[in-house]
C-alpha cells in the first residue's frame, strides 16, 4: 500500500501558480480551480449544491433581469478592481428599475498564464462585494483563452431581481417639467482608472466611485414610488445617460453647469488632460427623473443615505422636438451637451 | 480650481459682456477672427457667443491643427503602419482625421496597423525602446506650441544614438497661414471676407512672442489681441479689440500678458531652429499651397527625418467634393452653408477635417452650437 493519503489532492499554488489551459479544460484541474478559489470564496447555499446551475425559490413580483461585461484596463485601480467593479456593475443596472437584486451568476473569462494570486484577489474582493451588497454570486462558468487572446481576464455578472409592486420606473417615461436629479460628483471612476494607465500615471487621491446603489435605490423608491427614470451614468458619463433618456422619452433637458457637483482633482484631472467630467464614466452614481413636486422629499431622502449625501438637483426636463439636452454654463452661456463620439480623444493644444 | 476658475467667472463675464454691448456701435459690424482651434472651443463650450451683441461676429480660423493637415500626409503615416510594420504613434485627436480609401489611423489599426495614442513625443521615443526590433514613427503635428517638445526629442533621440525612431514632421507656422488668409481675394480684393481684426493665439504665442504679429497690424492695419484661451480672456479680447476699431487703431495688445512677452520663449526657438528648417511650401488642408509655412528636420537630424528614412514622397489628394472645409477654414463660409453638415458629415463618421477635433469650427458648432438654428419648441415650465 502506498503512502499517499486516500482522497488527497495538492493545493493550487496560489501565490506562484498561473493559469493554464488545462483549468478550462474540464477535467481535474479546473474542478481543482472551482473548489478552491471561487466556490470557497463565493460560498452559498446553491453553490454547495455543485450542479450546473442554482434551484431559486421563486420570488414574488416582477422579474428584472441584467447582464453586463467587465474589461477593464488596469485591473486593479484605486479605489477597487474588476472583481468588485462587475459585482456593482450588475447590481446597479438591475436596480436602476427600482428592483431589489437578488441573485448574481458570473462568467469569468481568464488568459493562459494570468497569475493565480490576482485571481485570488479578484474573486476575494468579488465575494467581499456580493456579501456587503447581499446578492449572492449563484453559479458560474470559467473558460481559458491561450495567451494573447484575452487581456487577463474579462468578467461577465448577470443579475435577477424584482421590482416592488406599484413601481414603474422606465426611461421612457421622462416628461417635461419633471426635475433631474444627480446622487452626487460625476468622473471620479473613470479618472481614478485613467491615473494608473501606464502612459499617463498621474499623482492623485482620487479614487473610484464604484458601489452598489440598490440600498440607495430602495430608499428612494420606498419615499417617492412615482419616480419616473433612474439610470447609472457608467460609460459616456452623465452626457450621454441624459441622452439616452432624452431621446428615448421624446422630450429635450436643461441643466446646470454649476449644480452639477465635481470633484476638484477630477477637475484638474480633466482639464490637463482636455477632457469634459460630462462624459467620464462613474460606478457609483445615479441620475433620477422625478415630478417636480417630489423632488426636494427625493433630494431628502437621497442625501440622508452615505451613497447620496451630495446629491444635487441638476436641471429640468424640456418640451423639445430635437431632444437636445443643453447646458446653462458656468459663464452665463448655453450650449448643447451631446452624446459623444467615438472615445473622448484628448485635444492638441 | 485656482488659477482657473477665476478666468471663468459668471459675474465678470457679464460685466466685460456689458461693456461690449455698450461700446460695440450697433450702426456697424465688428467681424473678428480667432485664429486658435483652443478660442473655438473655448467659445463654444462656454457659450460666449450668447453673451455677445449682434454686431460682434466671430469667424473660426485655420487654427486647429488636426484641421489643417492635408490628406495626402496621414496617407503616409497609414502606409507605414499597415505595409512597413512601422509602430505609428500620435496624439489622440490625429487618430480619427479621415484619409484616402476611407481609412484613418484609427480604422488601421483595426485593420492589423500597430497604431498608438500618445501624450507626448517623449512616450512615442520610449516606445522605441521598448520595442528595438521594430521601427518607431511619430507623427508630429501642430503649430510653433508643439514644435518644441519634437525637437526636444529628435535631440534626445540622437543624444541616445536611438536607431528605430524617426519623426513625421508636419509642424506648421501660424504668421504664415494668417497672412495666407489676409493675402486671400476673399479678403484684399472681393471683400467677401470682411475682416475687422484677430483674437491672437495664446499657447502659440508664448513661444514666438507678440513680435511677429506687428507686421499684420502694419502693413493690413488690422488689429491683434493676444488672449488666453479661457472664455473671460477671450471677452476681454474681444472688448480690446471693439474698442481699437473703434479708435480706428491697429495695434497689437496682448491680453495674456501672464504667459506672453513681446520676444517669447528664446530658449525654445533656438531648439526649434536647431532642429528644423523652413519648407519652401507646404500644404494646408483648406489653404492649399503656402509659401514658407512648415518645418522640416535639418540635414544633420536626417537619420530621426521619417520622410528621409522611408523615401516618403506625399501625393495631394483632393478632399471630399461636396465638403466645404477649405471655405471654413478659411472663414469664408459657416458650416451650416456645407450641403453634408450634420447629414453625411458627422463627428461619428467625419467627412471633412473640421468635423474631427473639437477644435474644428464644424464639430465644435456641431456639438455646441447648432441648437441656434433650430427653434426649440417653447412651452417647457422652469
Amino acid at each position: 500500500m502506498s503512502g499517499v493519503r486516500a482522497g488527497y489532492v495538492r493545493p493550487l499554488d496560489i501565490r506562484h501558480g498561473r493559469v493554464d489551459l488545462s483549468h478550462g479544460a474540464g477535467g481535474r484541474a479546473m474542478a481543482q480551480l472551482v473548489e478552491q478559489l471561487f466556490a470557497a470564496a463565493f460560498a452559498n447555499e446553491w453553490l454547495a449544491q455543485r450542479n450546473d446551475q442554482a434551484l431559486l425559490p421563486r420570488p414574488e413580483g416582477r422579474i428584472v433581469m441584467s447582464t453586463d461585461c467587465h474589461v477593464v484596463s488596469p485591473l486593479f485601480f484605486p479605489g477597487g478592481d474588476i472583481g468588485c467593479l462587475s459585482v456593482h456593475g450588475t447590481i446597479n443596472d438591475v436596480a436602476m428599475s427600482g428592483a431589489q437584486p437578488l441573485w448574481l451568476a458570473a462568467g469569468f473569462i481568464l488568459e493562459e498564464g494570468f497569475p493565480l494570486a490576482d485571481l485570488q484577489r479578484i474573486v476575494d474582493s468579488m465575494a467581499r462585494a456580493a456579501r456587503d451588497a447581499g446578492v449572492p454570486i449563484v453559479t458560474g462558468d470559467t473558460k481559458v483563452v491561450e495567451k494573447g487572446k484575452g487581456d487577463g481576464v474579462f468578467i461577465t455578472t448577470t443579475g435577477v431581481g424584482v421590482v416592488p409592486a406599484g413601481v414603474a420606473i422606465s426611461g421612457d417615461r421622462a416628461r417635461p417639467g419633471d426635475r433631474i436629479v444627480l446622487s452626487g460628483t460625476i468622473g471620479d471612476h473613470g479618472m481614478a482608472v485613467m491615473s494608473e494607465r501606464e502612459s499617463l500615471a498621474f499623482g492623485t487621491d482620487l479614487v473610484s466611485d464604484t458601489a452598489p446603489l440598490h440600498g440607495l435605490v430602495a430608499a428612494m423608491v420606498e419615499a417617492v414610488p412615482g419616480l419616473r427614470a433612474l439610470r447609472d451614468p457608467t460609460r459616456g458619463g452623465l452626457a450621454t445617460t441624459l441622452n439616452e433618456i432624452a431621446s428615448q422619452s421624446a422630450v429635450g433637458m436643461t441643466i446646470d453647469e454649476a449644480a452639477v457637483p465635481v470633484e476638484r482633482q477630477v477637475e484638474a484631472a480633466c482639464e490637463f488632460l482636455g477632457l469634459d467630467p460630462l462624459y467620464v464614466a462613474n460606478e457609483g452614481k445615479l441620475v433620477a427623473i422625478v415630478p417636480a413636486a417630489d423632488a426636494d422629499r427625493l433630494l431628502e431622502v437621497m442625501r440622508a443615505h452615505p451613497l447620496g449625501r451630495r446629491a444635487a438637483l441638476i436641471g429640468e426636463v424640456t418640451e423639445d422636438a430635437h431632444h437636445f439636452v443643453q447646458m446653462r454654463t458656468r459663464f452665463g452661456g448655453k450650449r448643447i451637451v451631446d452624446w459623444l463620439a467615438g472615445d473622448q480623444l484628448p485635444r492638441i493644444c | 480650481m485656482k488659477y482657473i476658475d477665476e478666468f471663468r467667472d459668471g459675474e465678470l463675464a457679464l460685466g466685460i459682456a456689458a461693456a461690449i454691448a455698450a461700446e460695440a456701435d450697433p450702426g456697424r459690424s465688428y467681424n473678428l477672427m480667432e485664429f486658435c482651434g483652443g478660442h473655438t472651443h473655448a467659445i463654444s463650450r462656454y457659450g460666449v457667443t450668447d453673451l455677445l451683441p449682434p454686431a460682434v461676429r466671430m469667424i473660426h480660423g485655420p487654427g486647429c491643427p488636426v484641421c489643417v493637415l492635408p490628406i495626402g500626409r496621414i496617407d503616409l503615416a497609414i502606409r507605414l503602419a499597415l505595409d512597413q510594420g512601422v509602430i505609428v504613434a500620435s496624439y489622440g485627436d490625429c487618430l480619427r482625421v479621415p484619409a484616402s480609401d476611407n481609412l484613418s489611423l484609427l480604422k488601421a489599426k483595426a485593420r492589423g496597423g500597430d497604431v498608438r495614442m500618445v501624450y507626448s513625443p517623449a512616450d512615442a521615443l520610449k516606445i522605441a525602446a521598448a520595442n528595438p526590433e521594430r521601427e518607431v514613427v511619430f507623427l508630429a503635428i501642430g503649430f510653433e506650441t508643439t514644435t518644441p517638445p519634437t525637437a526636444l526629442v529628435i535631440k534626445e533621440a540622437a543624444r541616445a544614438e536611438v536607431t528605430n525612431f524617426s519623426v513625421l514632421c508636419n509642424h506648421v507656422l501660424t504668421p504664415a497661414a494668417i497672412t495666407n488668409i489676409l493675402e486671400s481675394p476673399e479678403v484684399r480684393r472681393l471683400g467677401t471676407l470682411p475682416l475687422d481684426g484677430f483674437i491672437g493665439p495664446a499657447h502659440v504665442s508664448t513661444v514666438i512672442g507678440s513680435r511677429p504679429y506687428e507686421f499684420f497690424a502694419e502693413e493690413y492695419a488690422k488689429p491683434v489681441v493676444i488672449a488666453g484661451f479661457e472664455p473671460l480672456d477671450v471677452m476681454q479680447a474681444i472688448l480690446m479689440l471693439v474698442r481699437q476699431i473703434n479708435d480706428g487703431r491697429a495695434e497689437v495688445e496682448n491680453e495674456f500678458t501672464r504667459a506672453v512677452t513681446r520676444d517669447g520663449n528664446l530658449k525654445a526657438q533656438a531648439l526649434v531652429s536647431d532642429v528644423f528648417e523652413l519648407r519652401r511650401s507646404f500644404e494646408w488642408r483648406g489653404l492649399g499651397m503656402v509659401p514658407y509655412s512648415a518645418l522640416r528636420i535639418r540635414e544633420a537630424y536626417g537619420a530621426f527625418d521619417a520622410e528621409r528614412r522611408f523615401r516618403l514622397e506625399t501625393r495631394s489628394v483632393a478632399d471630399n467634393k461636396a465638403c466645404e472645409c477649405g471655405a471654413i477654414l478659411r472663414g469664408v463660409k459657416h458650416p451650416r452653408d456645407c450641403k453634408v453638415f450634420g447629414t453625411v458629415c458627422t463627428p461619428e463618421s467625419p467627412i471633412g477635417s473640421c468635423m474631427v477635433s473639437s477644435e474644428g469650427a464644424c464639430a465644435a458648432y456641431y456639438s455646441y452650437g447648432r441648437f441656434r438654428e433650430i427653434p426649440i419648441v417653447a412651452g417647457a415650465p422652469a
